[in-house]
């Protein structure tokens, strides 16, 4: 299974590197630019467990989010699965 | 009056990354009734250390967060147990972020709001004495310390800062030289100048700081920072004994 994690800081949360990019694109001519986020962006494949179901992998990949991948306190995640 | 001759014995977590640990072991060598401990990140073992000094650098090279790796290292297990049975653990600058990361302190911290690393001295103030870190500073008192980091700027939940602020976990703040907590003397954004914090417990403690560098007055780098292991030290050091 093809995994893809996006992590952005989280509402409220001071993203200092997404306000600096919001201030350089009108500089550089393109406008109307607002609320710029910088966050990641994670790639990982996850075996397939033997008769593990769709709900199961969920929910692996969102224990792997928590624990590691995103820090809850300042970050929000959301994640894709794909079969194959 | 005879001082029982064991030295307080402090453990300096080493983890790969980690560049301040020689100048962590070589403070406490500066302490006459102290002796330091390296504990290697592999090992579980606390060699019976009476208190435990996480230091700065970039553990894991700050891969996907300053701390996150760390914080799953053996030797943090062990760290995290230390703690919870009341063992005085002290982080600074990459500790104090290990330690966020571990849940051992509350909040995060963010990227510097000028997202620059910062190199210079500031002035931060006392905001409590009643920490085993903090107990020989005057309340109030301003201390000289080198910041050096890229993502020292502190941030916590409304009702957490609430809490932490009724419980007096909030130990240091950047100030001016009038002791003024100003958005002038704030190197990274942190909110309220926050540069120190410690848990509910008073037994965890983090600073972005670094009190190491300055810990022989007759160096470049003062001596203020002698006072949080000299407190950390007569917190720690065996009763002295009537004769």
């Amino acid at each position: 299974m093809n995994v893809r994690v996006y992590v952005t800081p989280k509402q409220g949360i001071l993203d200092p590197q997404g306000a600096t990019v919001e201030r350089a694109l009108p500089a550089l001519g393109f406008e109307g630019v607002s609320e710029v986020r910088i966050g990641k962006f994670i790639e990982l494949k996850l075996a397939p467990q033997a008769g593990a179901t769709a709900e199961l992998a969920r929910a692996e990949v969102d224990a792997m989010c928590r624990k590691l991948l995103a820090n809850p306190i300042i970050e929000d995640f959301t994640f894709e699965i794909d079969e194959g | 009056m005879q001082a029982d001759p064991r030295p307080v014995r402090l453990g300096v977590a080493v983890f790969p990354g980690i560049n301040t640990e020689r100048d962590t072991h070589h403070a406490v060598t500066t302490f006459a009734g102290a002796e330091p401990v390296y504990l290697w990140h592999k090992d579980t073992d606390l060699q019976g250390v009476d208190g435990i000094l996480i230091p700065g650098g970039f553990s894991y090279g700050d891969y996907l967060r300053c701390g996150a790796i760390a914080r799953f290292s053996p030797i943090m297990r062990s760290i995290a147990d230390f703690a919870a049975e009341g063992g005085l653990v002290m982080g600074i600058c990459n500790g104090f972020q290990i330690l966020i990361e571990a849940g051992l302190l509350p909040g995060a911290l963010l990227r510097n709001t000028g997202l620059k690393f910062v190199c210079r001295y500031v002035d931060v103030r006392v905001e409590t004495t009643a920490t085993p870190f903090t107990r020989t500073c005057a309340p109030g008192e301003l201390l000289r310390i080198v910041v050096k980091h890229n993502e020292g700027n502190y941030t916590v939940d409304p009702e957490t800062l609430v809490r932490m602020k009724a419980n007096a976990q909030i130990v240091l703040r950047y100030a001016d030289a009038t002791g003024a907590a100003t958005a002038a003397a704030n190197p990274n954004g942190s909110l309220e100048n926050i540069a120190g914090v410690c848990n509910e417990a008073r037994n965890v403690f983090g600073m972005m700081p670094h009190p190491e560098n300055s810990v022989e007055a007759a160096l470049a780098g003062g001596a203020d920072g002698r006072r949080f292991f000299q407190s950390l030290i007569d917190t720690l050091a065996p009763r002295e004994v009537a004769v």
